[in-house]
C-alpha cells in the first residue's frame, strides 16, 4: 500500500525527521488560505500516487497568495496518469544548495534491509541506478541489530557530506530507519533530502509503501489508502478475499492459484488471445466466493469469454461448480464459457455443470484455445 | 533415495489442532507420512486421529518425547514467524512453513535469525514437499505424482500440480518435489534445491517452475551453467504480468524494471535450461 507524500512526511516527521512548513488543502481556497499563514514562497504538490508528477506539471511554485490559489485551482483540476488530482500539499519553498538521496528497501536477494544514498538527489534512483551506478552508496542493515551509528557514519562519507552536517544527517537515517521498522514499511525514501542555503537538511519529497501483510498491525495506517489507484473490480474483489487484478483483455479467467491464474494468462496470449484480469479465488473457495469472482469478471464489459481453470486440491472442484450455477442463475450472462475441472471432486463437478451450457476442455493447452476461439465468435 | 523428507521423516505438525492444520495431518498420514506429534499451545495432553497422535503445549517438549526430526507450521500469519522460531530453538533440523501472508519484516528476523544456525526452513506461502511414496510433508495432493527420478522445485503451488500431474500423465515420475514459496523472503531457494538434487544420486533431471519477481531464477541460471551436470527444464509464469502489480503471491512483482519474465527466461536459456512455453509442454522437454 503506497502512502501519499504528505502522509509520508507527517510520518517521518514525527520520528524526527525536519520537513517544510506545509499543509494540505482540497480546495484553491485552502491553499491561498496556507499560502498566507507560511507568508512566503510556496511549492504546490499534487498528491497523487504516480510518479512523474513535475513533468506532467503537477508542481508548480508561487510567489504569492493569490497565484498560489490561481495555481491550485489548475493543478486540482487535473488527472495525472489517469488519476484525479484531489488534494495538493502547500509547503513553504526551501532555498536549494544540494539535493541527496536517502532511501530504505529490502534487498530480497540479501535477506536484509539496505539502506540507500546518493549525492545525487533529486532524480529518480533507479534513474542513478541505470546511468551512474557507483554514485549509489548501499548499506545492508541487519534486521535483528538495526542501523549502527558506524554505518550511518560510512554513508555520510560515502556520499562526500560536509562534516558540518553529519550529525544531522546521522539523526535523519536513524528517523529513517525507525519510521521503516515501525510502520512495517518496504519502502521508505527522501527524494531529495536537500541542504539549504541556510545550512539546514530538510526532506523536501517523502514516500512510503507499506507491507499489506502487516496492516493489520496499523489500522491507522491503514486507513489511510488510497482507493483512487485501484480499479473498482479490485477493490470489490479485495472485500470478498479474492486476488483481483484488471487488465485490458477480453477473456476473464477465473484460477485458484497464484502462480496457475499467471500461467492461464500467459497461455491465453500464447494462443492470439488477451486476458481480461487476474483472478486467484485461492485456496479453499466456495461457492459463494466463486459467485462473486464470477459477477466481479462479467461486469467489465470488454469480457467475451470466460475461462474457468481449476486444480482441485484443497479446493474442491464440485464447490466451484456449484458457485459457478449459483453464479449464472444471477448474473445471465451471454457471454460463452470454457471450463476446466482437474483434481479434487473433478468428476462431480463436472456432472454439476453439465447442463450449464459450457464448452468443456481436458487440457490446459486444449482450454486455453477454446477460449480464444470462442471470444473471437467462433462456435464450439 | 529423495532429498529433505523420506521414510525416516518424522514429522511433528505446529497448529494441528487448528482446520487446515488438522485437515492436512489426515491427509498426510493418509499418505502414510509418519506423523509423531503435533503442538498447539494450551492442548498439550490431548490426542488426535483417533489417540494416534499426541498433542504438546510446546516444540521443546515435543521433540523430547518424540524424536520428531521435521516440523510442519500451519499457525496463522500473525503468530508464524514465533512458530518458526520455536522450531529452531527446539533444534529441529528442517522446518516447513505452509502459513502465507506472514509480515516480511518478520520474515526477514527470521531468515536472518535461522542463517547463523544450521536449520533448513522451505516456504512459508508454500505447498510443502512431497517424495512420491515415502512422504508427504504439505499439501500437495498425494495422487497426482508418481516416484521417479525427476527433481521438482517451484514458487507456486497449483501450478507445480500442474506440472506433477502434466508428468503422471505420460508416466514420468518425481524423485522430490519442493515448493520453495511465493514470499519475497524464504528459507530455501531454487539454488539450494539444485545443489541437492545435484547430489541425490535417484534424482537425473530437475524441472524448475518459477515466476516474476525477485533476482531468483537469475541466479539459478548462473549456478546451473557453472555447477549443474543435471539437465534442467524451466518454466516462467507471469509474462503477461503488469509492472507494479502483485499478482496473489507478495513475492510475485515486477519493481523498478526488475524481476520480468522474460529476463529470467533469456538468463535460464543462456545457462542451457530448455525452458517450456506452457507447463504441459515440459514432459515432452525432458530428456
Amino acid at each position: 500500500m503506497k502512502l501519499h507524500e504528505y502522509q509520508s512526511k507527517q510520518i517521518f516527521n514525527k520520528y524526527g525527521i525536519p520537513i517544510p512548513n506545509g499543509k494540505v488543502a482540497a480546495t484553491p481556497e485552502e491553499a491561498k488560505q496556507i499560502a498566507e499563514e507560511l507568508g512566503s514562497r510556496v511549492v504546490i504538490k499534487s498528491q497523487v500516487l504516480v510518479g512523474g508528477r513535475g513533468k506532467a506539471g503537477g508542481i508548480r511554485l508561487a510567489k504569492s497568495a493569490k497565484e498560489t490559489e490561481e495555481l491550485a485551482g489548475q493543478i486540482l483540476a487535473m488527472d495525472i496518469k489517469g488519476l484525479p488530482v484531489r488534494k495538493v500539499l502547500v509547503d513553504e519553498a526551501a532555498n536549494i544548495d544540494v539535493e541527496i538521496y536517502l532511501g530504505i528497501t529490502n534487498d530480497r536477494a540479501a535477506h536484509k534491509p539496505v539502506m540507500m544514498a546518493s549525492a545525487a538527489g533529486g532524480v529518480e534512483i533507479e534513474e542513478v541506478a541505470r546511468v551512474t551506478p557507483e554514485k549509489i552508496i548501499k548499506v545492508h542493515i541487519d534486521p535483528l541489530l538495526g542501523l549502527r551509528d558506524y554505518q550511518a557514519r560510512d554513508i555520510a562519507a560515502g556520499i562526500d557530506l560536509s562534516r558540518d552536517h553529519w550529525r544531522q544527517f546521522i539523526h535523519i537515517t536513524k528517523g529513517l530507519w525507525n519510521a521503516f521498522i515501525d510502520c512495517d514499511a518496504t519502502l521508505a525514501e527522501i527524494n531529495p533530502l536537500v541542504i539549504t542555503a541556510e545550512g539546514h537538511l530538510l526532506a523536501v519529497d517523502g514516500k512510503m509503501v507499506l507491507d499489506d501483510n502487516a496492516l493489520y498491525r496499523h489500522s491507522d495506517l491503514a486507513e489511510m489508502r488510497d482507493l483512487d489507484v485501484e480499479a473498482p473490480s479490485e477493490i470489490e474483489a479485495r472485500r470478498h478475499g479474492l486476488s483481483f487484478i484488471k487488465l485490458d483483455g477480453n477473456i476473464g479467467c477465473m484460477v485458484n492459484g497464484a502462480g496457475l491464474a499467471m500461467t492461464t494468462m500467459d497461455i491465453i496470449k500464447l494462443f492470439g488471445g488477451s486476458p481480461a484480469n487476474f483472478l486467484d479465488i485461492g485456496g479453499g473457495a466456495d461457492a459463494e466466493k466463486v459467485a462473486a469472482a464470477l459477477r466481479i469478471i462479467l461486469a467489465d464489459p470488454n469480457v467475451q469469454a470466460v475461462l474457468f481453470n481449476v486444480f482441485g486440491g484443497i479446493t474442491r472442484c464440485d464447490e466451484v461448480a456449484k458457485g459457478i450455477l449459483t453464479a449464472l442463475e444471477e448474473v445471465k450472462p451471454n457471454v460463452p464459457m470454457v471450463v476446466r475441472l482437474v483434481g479434487t471432486n473433478a468428476e462431480e463437478g463436472r456432472q454439476i455443470l453439465a447442463n450449464a451450457n459450457m464448452v468443456t476442455a481436458e487440457t490446459l493447452a486444449d482450454a486455453a484455445m477454446k477460449a480464444v476461439n470462442v471470444a473471437k465468435g467462433v462456435n464450439l | 533415495m529423495s532429498i529433505l523428507v523420506d521414510r525416516k521423516t518424522r514429522l511433528l505438525v505446529q497448529g494441528i489442532t487448528g482446520n487446515e492444520g488438522y485437515f492436512h495431518t489426515v491427509q498426510m498420514v493418509e499418505y502414510g507420512t509418519n506423523i509423531v506429534a503435533g503442538v498447539t499451545p494450551g492442548k498439550g495432553g490431548e490426542w488426535v486421529l483417533d489417540g494416534k497422535v499426541p498433542v504438546f503445549d510446546s516444540v521443546k517438549i515435543a521433540v523430547e518425547a518424540t524424536g520428531a526430526n521435521t516440523s510442519i507450521i500451519f499457525v496463522p500469519a500473525r503468530f508464524a514467524s514465533d512458530a518458526i522460531f520455536e522450531a529452531a530453538d527446539a533444534g529441529l533440523g528442517l522446518i516447513v512453513c505452509i502459513t502465507e501472508g506472514i509480515p516480511v519484516q518478520d520474515m526477514m528476523r527470521v531468515r536472518n535469525y535461522l542463517d547463523q544456525k544450521r536449520v533448513r526452513l522451505v516456504g512459508p506461502n508454500c505447498p510443502g514437499l512431497l517424495t512420491p511414496d515415502e512422504a508427504k510433508v504439505g499439501i500437495i495432493p498425494g495422487d497426482i505424482a508418481i516416484s521417479g527420478k525427476i527433481g521438482v522445485i517451484s514458487r507456486s503451488g497449483t501450478l507445480t500440480y500442474e506440472v506433477l500431474y502434466a508428468l503422471k500423465q505420460v508416466n514420468i515420475g518425481v524423485s522430490t518435489c519442493v515448493g520453495i514459496g511465493g514470499d519475497p523472503i524464504n528459507g530455501t531457494n531454487f539454488i539450494d534445491c539444485l545443489e541437492m538434487f545435484e547430489g541425490d544420486e535417484s534424482t537425473e533431471q530437475v524441472v524448475l517452475i518459477g515466476e516474476i519477481g525477485g533476482t531468483d531464477e537469475e541466479r539459478a541460471a548462473d549456478f546451473i551453467a557453472g555447477q549443474m551436470t543435471k539437465p534442467v527444464v524451466g518454466f516462467i509464469a507471469g509474462q503477461t504480468a503488469p509492472p507494479g502489480k502483485r499478482m496473489g503471491h507478495a513475492g510475485a512483482i515486477i519493481e523498478a524494471g526488475s524481476g520480468l519474465a522474460m529476463d529470467k527466461i533469456k538468463a535460464l536459456e543462456a545457462a542451457g535450461v530448455r525452458v517450456a512455453r506452457h507447463p504441459e509442454e515440459i514432459p515432452s522437454l525432458l530428456r
